[in-house]
């Protein structure tokens, strides 16, 4: 592979003492910036928690007024009644939120930001100004995002996947401005995105501590290496079709508009050519992150590191090739629902390898069930009960029936909540004391986990069984249908269940907050972890270290023979290990 | 003391030719000059389609005999109902109307707007009431006003105002496709719609000379021409044909 | 039957049904080889203290003979379900699928109804005779080949009918064909599958399965404004 230049004894510059505003607010340091993005990001999960818990009132108890109600405008819960117009308001941002701007910032701006450096021995990242205005660039798209849930008319009304023409067209849609402000918002998260991705590629490739080979490389890292290259590849286009919607509505071109000359199906194909990818953007930092942890609650090496890797790359690969399966029933040419139809059954083939090599990291492991090896079990339980249900969807027959059903909104939220989320929570839980040197109150981890993981399965595995009944998403009042009475004590179910998921995170984010004054603090590396970033301090200081650790061997030396103890950090040297080459040569 | 009673005599005087002066302009609207008139319709009358409403069986119910659609409705004496009049041009530069404190009501009843062509002031408000309590939209297809959608899911009622002078405003539901209203949105108060009878007046012009225009849905526009002064009552018979 | 898919109404909805059973019964067994799995190795692999600190677990990278098992036989199965998907696929939705004496129906999708058209005695959309725009009201008769032509009047609406399984977007700018055979009398629904505005919810039609005499009947009397 490439020839990497690592860089040799470099002393972090001496600069002068920082105010407040230098070192917290407008900072260039990566591990500040990935904090700040978990600020935001938490901030914006709840907002779309929220969203959801209205449109979950709608759907168990249509028309009635919801209790606080009266808190939301006339011209959206007149006497607390949701208006359709404020369903679809609900629908779409809750999309909208949870994707842009909760998980991914929360996987990739919290961790690419705040791992990547730490796990490769570095100073910081390539471009920390860039990284810099990455954040702030977020920051300012999540205010027009959320600004536009309050000018006349509302937010966008479209669906988080903003179809056109019911998008293009105000007159259709009922939104002008809040369309408009989707549109640009979208646009700056994009630059973000880009921004944020120059610099993780850039630094994984270039500022690797000696003996950091490729194959050296945590699996949180090539997860989130792989994952930036999806991004700065996959954003442009998203932007691209962001603008032109905009420009349809706004300067008077018609690329989305058939009866001027435009195409209703365009729309589809790029943002989907986007989407795809974008939902692996979703998952692979997570998979790579329960790899790490779950060799951590094993003691034991990842089950086939190298696999694992290439089946990283081959999801990402992958990936730009199946977005055609989000549209087997648009009316595209069915010779490219074939294609993308095998392609999609493809893909699945490196996920299982993923989910049995987890299995294999676990097996004849000594499994020690801290908080984060709990949530990385579970994320291996949940996703792969929403890969499975990614077969059936993927068979084309079969998706005529399940397509634009909840049988889709249970396999999204099996792979971004089971998935994604428990991962996140434990990753959370798993570097916050390398992000604020205290540890978070363990037995009140293990109450959430339990009951999120409880109330998460009742709130949404009934979902798939909705959903085989024929029960349509994004549906204001489902009583209209006669074969979808006999089901509404289901979607009743499903809301009270929605609603104890949701007060239980309230457990999750006082622990959070509680724990940043008065958690314990704890040994420099209370998981008696390998990796370079348990070498520093809690918290890690600025600059890192004053010297890049060398590194000797991969991430995953637990339970070796070489040593008295169940762990071996890369940095540890041994008598018989060589010295890694300053600059780390082509070797794997 | 003749020159007292004199004098008292002619501030009386003075004080109730006042009062009945400023009752008269008060009253200005009433006392001023009447246009009035008759819709005629000629030619066969056109068979109007029946509505098919047992997708909602709240409205239907409301009907002994099916409804049917109401593009074109001809009166039993051959007079046309549902003919906006109004005063199109003439009035004095200087004139400026009250605003109409009472609001205009559009009901939905029986999947039917009520009433289904309307006259409205700039900036009166219109007050949309659902007495279905099944779902409706409101879709309003302004040019020269801002358009909206809005739904009504339920038994509710919501005020919209129009900002500008328009001939005509169409509302339609989405919903139920055949519900169609129209709402002439004018400067002034001047305007009316022929009911059952065929009839129109237009009363408390000020003296000048007024165009009137009789505007149908399916038979477009005619115009007249007619001068008033003080109370006067002029006619303007309009006769739209079948076509 | 509550918790299983609907009533099967037309010609290809137990195929499809046949596939989801199949599916379900593979991703069933790999759902329980998975969950069991982890149950079972979270029970008998759990650290346990009273073992004598400083316990290893089993020092292994891996085993390429198990990774090639679990890589082939996925691998086998997706493709061999991509197989049979694909012929389904060509036969109900492929470019020549529709049936060459199909009955037309036009429908018209349009915010928030369904107006469908059916073509008079002559058996023919477009000409006079056509019972045109019969709001929210699919008549067909039993047994009998029905092509829908498809078309949006203004956003992308889908026609939904689950008890056929029928599925296809309607997009403006397009001319779309779906079919389907109706195998069982009586009445179903059709929802409108896409998001389409706030009216998207209300956008229900009626489905008649009738015998072909009772459908001609209805059609001539529906042509005289009789729709009911």
């Amino acid at each position: 592979m490439t020839t990497a230049a690592a860089m040799p004894h470099v002393g972090h510059g001496e600069h002068a003492p920082m105010g407040f505003w230098r070192k917290y607010i407008f900072s260039t340091d990566h591990k500040i910036i990935g904090i700040q993005f978990l600020f935001l990001s938490l901030f914006f999960l709840l907002v779309g928690g929220l969203l959801a818990m209205q449109m979950r009132w709608q759907l168990a108890y249509p028309g009635q007024p919801m209790p606080g109600g009266s808190i939301l405008p006339e011209s959206m819960a007149p006497g607390g009644i949701l208006l359709p117009e404020y369903y679809i308001q609900l629908v779409t941002m809750h999309g909208t939120f949870m994707v842009f701007f909760a998980i991914m910032p929360l996987l990739v701006g919290v961790y690419a930001n705040f791992l990547i450096p730490l796990k490769i021995g570095a100073h910081d990242m390539a471009f920390p100004r860039i990284n810099m205005a990455s954040f702030w660039t977020a920051f300012l798209a999540g205010g027009v995002m959320l600004a536009s849930l309050f000018v006349p008319e509302g937010a966008s009304r479209a669906g988080w996947t903003v179809y056109a023409p019911l998008s293009a067209r105000p007159d259709l849609s009922g939104v002008l401005l809040g369309q408009q402000l989707w549109s640009v918002s979208i646009t700056l998260l994009g630059l973000s995105s880009i921004l944020g991705s120059v610099n993780y590629i850039t630094t994984v490739i270039n500022n690797r501590a000696p003996g950091m080979t490729w194959f050296r490389l945590p699996l949180s890292v090539w997860a989130l290496f792989i994952t930036a290259i999806l991004g700065i590849l996959a954003l442009p286009v998203l932007s691209g079709a962001a603008i032109m919607l905009l420009f349809d509505q706004t300067i008077g071109t018609h690329f989305f508009d058939p009866p001027a000359g435009g195409q209703a199906l365009l729309w589809q194909h790029l943002f989907w050519f986007f989407g795809h990818p974008e939902v692996y953007i979703l998952i692979l930092p997570a998979m790579g992150m329960v790899s790490d942890i779950l060799a951590n609650g094993s003691r034991k090496p990842i089950f086939g590191y190298h696999s694992m890797v290439f089946a990283i790359v081959g999801i990402g690969f992958l990936g730009w090739i199946v977005w055609g399966h989000h549209m087997f029933m648009s009316g595209m040419n069915p010779t490219l629902g074939s294609s993308f139809m095998i392609s999609t059954m493809v893909i699945a083939v490196p996920s299982a390898i993923k989910v049995f090599n987890w299995m294999g990291t676990m097996w004849r492991g000594n499994l020690r069930f801290h908080v984060p090896m709990m949530h990385a079990v579970a994320f291996v339980a949940m996703f792969a009960i929403g890969g499975l249900s990614g077969i059936f969807m993927a068979a084309t027959p079969v998706d005529m029936f399940i397509h634009d059903t909840y049988f889709i909104v249970a396999h999204l939220h099996y792979v971004l909540f089971g998935g994604s989320l428990f991962a996140l929570f434990g990753a959370i839980t798993y570097w916050y004391p390398k992000m604020f040197g205290r540890v978070m109150h363990p037995g009140w981890g293990k109450i959430h986990f339990w009951l999120t993981f409880l109330f998460y399965n009742m709130t949404f595995f009934p979902m798939h069984n909705i959903g085989m009944a024929g029960h349509m998403r994004r549906i204001y009042d489902p009583t209209v249908y006669e074969f979808l009475q006999p089901y509404q004590w289901t979607n009743k179910f499903i809301t009270v269940s929605a609603f104890c998921l949701f007060s239980v995170q309230l457990i999750f984010f006082i622990n959070f907050w509680w724990s940043l004054w008065r958690g314990k603090q704890p040994e420099q590396n209370p998981w008696h972890d390998n990796g370079l970033e348990w070498s520093l301090p809690n918290p890690a200081p600025h600059g890192n270290w004053e010297r890049v650790p060398s590194v000797y061997r991969g991430p995953y030396e637990f339970s070796s023979p070489e040593v008295e103890e169940d762990y071996l950090p890369q940095n540890r040297k041994l008598p018989k290990d060589p010295e890694p080459p300053v600059l780390t040569g082509a070797v794997s | 003391m003749r020159t007292l009673g004199m004098a008292v005599t002619l501030v009386a005087g003075g004080v109730a030719l006042g009062i009945a002066g400023w009752r008269s302009s008060a009253d200005g609207a009433q006392a001023g000059a009447t246009i009035s008139g008759t819709i005629k319709f000629t030619g066969t009358r056109p068979v109007m389609a029946k509505i098919d409403m047992s997708d909602e069986p709240v409205c239907k119910g409301k009907y002994q005999t099916a409804p049917t659609k109401e593009d074109v409705v001809v009166n039993a004496n051959g007079t046309l109902d549902n003919v906006f009049v109004y005063v199109k041009a003439g009035l004095p530069a200087t004139y400026r109307a009250a605003a109409a404190p009472t609001p205009v009501v559009l009901d939905q009843d029986g999947c039917r707007y009520l009433p289904h062509v309307l006259g409205i002031m700039v900036g009166q408000s219109l007050q949309i009431k659902n007495s279905d309590g099944i779902a409706h939209n409101i879709k309003a297809k302004g040019v020269k006003n801002r358009p909206f959608n809005i739904s009504q899911p339920t038994n509710m009622t919501t005020t919209r105002t129009f900002s500008a002078a328009e001939v005509m405003v169409g509302l339609e539901c989405s919903v139920h496709g055949w519900m169609k209203s129209w709402v002439g949105v004018l400067p002034h108060t001047f305007f009316a719609v022929s009911g059952n009878s065929g009839t129109f007046a237009i009363k408390g012009l000020p003296p000048g000379t007024y165009t009137i225009e009789a505007w149908h849905e399916r038979y477009g526009a005619q115009t007249a021409t007619v001068t008033v002064a003080g109370t006067q009552t002029k006619t303007a018979d309009f006769t739209f044909a079948a076509r | 039957m509550p918790w299983w898919l609907p009533v099967q109404a037309s010609s290809y909805a137990p195929q499809i049904d046949g596939m989801f059973l199949a599916i379900l019964i593979i991703t069933g067994l790999a759902f329980f080889i998975v969950e069991g799995g982890l149950i079972w190795f979270i029970f008998k692999y759990r650290e346990r203290p009273g073992r004598g600190g400083g316990r290893k677990a089993y020092y292994t990278h891996g085993n390429v003979k198990a990774e090639y098992v679990w890589t082939a036989f996925p691998a086998v199965v997706v493709v061999g379900l991509g197989l049979v998907s694909n012929h389904y696929w060509n036969e109900i939705k492929g470019r020549d699928s529709v049936p060459a004496d199909a009955y037309p129906i036009k429908v018209h999708a349009k915010q928030f109804e369904w107006l469908f058209t059916y073509p008079g005695p002559d058996g023919q959309l477009g000409t006079d005779d056509d019972v045109a725009e019969v709001r929210n009201r699919l008549h067909v008769p039993l047994g009998r080949a029905i092509v829908l032509e498809q078309e949006a009047e203004d956003v992308i609406h889908s026609v939904f009918v689950p008890a056929f399984r029928l599925k296809q977007d309607a997009v403006p700018g397009m001319h779309i064909r779906s079919w389907f055979i109706a195998t069982r009398l009586g009445e179903h629904e059709l929802a409108c599958a896409e998001l389409c505005g706030m009216g998207h919810y209300k956008m229900r039609a009626r489905v008649t399965v009738q015998p072909q005499a009772e459908f001609d009947a209805w059609l001539a009397r529906a042509a005289q404004g009789e729709i009911e």
